[in-house]
């Protein structure tokens, strides 16, 4: 029989194309909710009516660290130092914790201020939804993360662990990106 | 012959090598959780028949409500216990009925079982790809589809009854457990079901998506691709792009209804109490809602659309007319389908000046949709046609798109629309243009792949029994609501003996009841064909229609990696039927042009001057032989 000519047996190139194309199926969640919330304030002439509170400056410093060490630990596990790589997975989900942390310091703050989730002004209520469900993707890229570690630890085939690597990293790039513009969209709308 | 031997020879010795690669699949992976696309697709097909029938049975049922308010059926108090009290159809009953009859042919068949099926069989096998770009994602694509049918269907079990509100789900009555009977557990539970169903349709289409751009075989570029790949690609990434969207406006339901937010709700007074709900719109769940439905009625008609054209081009034994224009017509209905959606809501007090910007979009939707019409209508024009039960299929979907077509050019005007808005003549469009027309397509691709999945045909005489009572009983059904519509009668109303202006039409439900029970008794024909065909059908040969696609390249025998050895080399589009001098009236998209000189035509050879000149040295030589002669 004929040799099979060298495939892509384990499909790793379209695999890694589904993480861009759920990248995309996350980000029209995000634009439905913004835009959800422009409708809402548009039509009712409710706005969020207050300042933010400072902390979101800080989590948002620690997002973009993350996505600093993230990017460091990829370039660790290509040039094939994975002590390094790891300490950096380490760092990263290290600052995502803090992130998540500190976004449930930013709830408590709104909450002192007397800004409810359950409200009559669903402009303040949309503040907690943008947060909570970017906060639920940020669990998944912990979790991703955290698959990357474990693979890295089990000295898995470089093949893989790049790959692993590199779909946790997208996902990771992308959640940072994506508080990205739900702050700034939050902040152009505080008043 | 000699090659035909040789070719045998070569599949014996390839059967020897995959027994001994292969590992050896149990009863629970090869059937219960398998990875293999092939049997994916059974399952949703199977599962989608199954709902199919369910929701067929409900549209009976409430259906003998609408002819026969005010007769007591006995029956119907056995079957549905306190939901039919003394042989009545209770109203909030009948309301949960129709919803649920909606939801489940809108999501369970025609999405998911539509979309479900047929992407699974064929991408892999038309695009010439051993399984999906993860074929663990897509087994649990099925699972999720499977366990959202379980919950959907468990609602029937709850005291209060499954969820009433309509398939729309509008707030306030989907977002108050307290609004109606229907509004409690069954509404929580009919939530429960779309998330989970909208999970499976993501996973899915992901795959979908990657599969075709990343694994297709040597050769197949893009406009190598049969029409049915292009419409499932298309539609996979309409459904990537909206699903999303309408998760996050039950997202924020779920929060109205289970936390005490206001994003929908305001100024609701529930039995005579004041709810502290304020300052929230439903007008805005209608927006988020509708931004997927409307794309959600092109997820359901593309891939029947897709269908019909590869059926209509083999059983015309002709090229498809206008391939490029029929791809073109596709991505034009992509994107304006997702700039549409205020069509449903010219009556919520939108701004006039939106409504008329929706409805120039709506209009312009019409245009790619005439496209595809006019080609499918000149592809049969003179073709050597092959009247299978699955080309009737194909024509009977043409059919119902045409007639359902005309009406949406009327609704699609606000100024109509206004007076026509939730009466019967909506009813009667959708069901013809996006219900009937895309249940003909599923039928006609199940028809016309069945040996592709069962390695068995169906019968060709029920087959045709199951067509002409299906089309001839879908229009009676359909047809007259139109002027039910056009008299004002509106739709979802309980009993029309109640309205002094409505009494006069209850003859013609009478009429359309006993058309739907016909309709209704012709799938008897179609589930025993079904039934009978995978167990006792006629064996099929490998490639039963002469087609040209890749997926009758594959042998007929199953495994999982689709082709023993290499997977074959695309040289051609998919359509060369009757091509003039060619030996046989189909060319399969494997035959190399170098194999079919006496029918290679100039353009075959756009980008390829090289075979050009060696195109036309060869003609030059027949053409020395002639003189000589």
């Amino acid at each position: 029989m004929a040799q099979i000519q060298q495939e892509d047996k384990m499909a790793l190139g379209p695999k890694k194309f589904n993480m861009w194309i759920f990248i995309f199926t996350s980000f029209m969640f995000f634009a439905a909710l913004t835009s959800g919330f422009i409708v809402y304030s548009g039509g009712r002439g409710h706005g969020i009516n207050l300042k933010l509170p400072n902390v979101f400056m800080y989590s948002t410093a620690c997002i973009v660290i993350s996505s600093v060490t993230m990017f460091l630990a990829s370039k660790a596990a290509k040039s094939l130092q994975f002590a390094k790589q790891r300490q950096y997975l380490w760092l990263t989900m290290l600052l995502g914790v803090l992130f998540f942390i500190i976004q449930l310091i930013g709830w408590s703050q709104l909450i002192n201020m007397g800004v409810y989730f359950v409200n009559n002004n669903a402009s303040q209520s949309f503040i907690y939804v943008f947060t909570g469900m970017h906060l639920i993707h940020i669990i998944a890229g912990l979790l991703l993360i955290a698959n990357t570690l474990r693979g890295s630890y089990k000295n898995i085939p470089q093949v893989k662990n790049l790959f692993g690597m590199e779909m946790s990293s997208i996902f990771w790039h992308f959640i940072d990106i994506i508080w990205i513009y739900l702050y700034v969209f939050l902040l152009l709308n505080q008043y | 012959m000699s090659t035909i031997a040789v070719q045998d020879h070569g599949h014996g010795h390839a059967h020897h090598e995959d027994g001994h690669g292969h590992h050896h699949d149990t009863f629970l992976t090869k059937y219960i959780f398998s990875q293999d696309h092939k049997m994916i697709a059974k399952q949703f097909l199977i599962t989608g028949i199954t709902m199919a029938f369910l929701a067929m049975i409900m549209s009976i049922l409430f259906r003998i409500q609408l002819a026969y308010p005010d007769k007591s059926f006995p029956f119907l108090e056995t079957l549905l216990g306190h939901f039919a009290p003394e042989g009545h159809i209770s109203p909030d009953f009948y309301m949960s009925l129709v919803t649920i009859h909606g939801t489940i042919m809108v999501f369970f068949v025609l999405t998911a079982g539509l979309s479900g099926t047929f992407s699974n069989l064929l991408i892999p096998l038309q695009v010439g790809a051993r399984d999906m770009a993860s074929p663990f994602m897509n087994m649990l694509s099925y699972w999720f589809f499977f366990m959202a049918s379980i919950v959907m269907l468990s609602s029937f079990f709850v005291q209060t009854g499954p969820a009433s509100g309509g398939w729309t789900v509008y707030p306030p009555l989907s977002a108050l457990p307290k609004a109606m009977p229907g509004s409690g557990t069954g509404m929580t539970l009919w939530l429960i079901s779309m998330v989970l169903f909208v999970a499976s349709s993501l996973m899915g289409g992901i795959n979908y998506v990657s599969t075709v751009l990343n694994m297709r075989t040597k050769g197949m570029d893009l406009w190598k691709m049969p029409l049915t790949i292009w419409a499932f690609f298309l539609t996979a990434i309409l459904g990537v792009l909206a699903f999303p969207v309408l998760v996050a406006g039950v997202v924020l339901l779920i929060f109205d209804r289970s936390f005490g937010t206001s994003f929908y709700l305001s100024d609701i007074v529930l039995n005579g109490q004041v709810m502290p709900y304020e300052g929230g719109s439903p007008i805005l769940f209608q927006h988020l809602f509708w931004f997927l439905g409307h794309p959600e009625v092109y997820i359901i008609i593309m891939p029947a659309m897709g269908i019909a054209s590869e059926v209509m081009s083999v059983n015309s034994r002709k090229p498809i007319f206008g391939y490029h224009a029929m791809v073109y017509s596709l991505i034009g209905i992509t994107v304006l389908s997702f700039i549409v959606w205020g069509h449903h809501m010219f009556v919520t007090g939108m701004n006039p000046f939106l409504g008329g910007v929706f409805m120039i979009t709506t209009l312009i939707i019409a245009v790619p949709s005439a496209v595809k019409t006019f080609n499918w209508l000149a592809t049969l024009w003179r073709g050597n046609i092959r009247f299978t039960p699955a080309m009737l299929f194909a024509i009977g979907m043409v059919s119902f798109f045409i007639s359902g077509g005309i009406t949406g050019i009327f609704l699609g005007n606000a100024a109509l629309d206004i007076n026509l808005h939730d009466t019967y003549f909506v009813v009667a469009h959708f069901h013809l243009v996006m219900g009937s027309a895309a249940i003909f397509g599923m039928l006609c691709g199940v028809y016309h792949w069945f040996p592709k999945m069962f390695g068995r045909m169906m019968d060709a005489k029920l087959g045709y029994l199951h067509f002409w009572l299906t089309f001839i009983g879908a229009y009676l059904v359909f047809f007259p609501m139109h002027f039910m519509g056009l008299d004002g009668v509106p739709r979802r109303y309980y009993a029309f003996t109640e309205f002094e202006s409505m009494k006069r039409w209850l003859s013609v439900n009478v009429f359309i009841t006993w058309s739907a029970i016909v309709a209704g008794l012709a799938q008897v024909a179609f589930i025993y064909n079904f039934i009978h065909s995978i167990f006792w059908g006629k064996r099929t040969v490998q490639n039963p229609w002469n087609a040209n696609t890749l997926e009758w390249t594959a042998p007929i025998e199953h495994f999982h990696g689709n082709w023993e050895g290499e997977i074959p080399t695309v040289y051609r589009w998919p359509y060369d039927y009757s091509k003039p001098g060619a030996e046989h009236d189909f060319i399969q998209q494997t035959v190399p042009f170098s194999q079919t000189m006496e029918s290679n035509l100039p353009e075959d050879f756009e980008d390829n001057e090289g075979a050009l000149e060696e195109q036309q040295k060869w003609a030059n030589t027949q053409r020395a032989n002639e003189q000589v002669k």
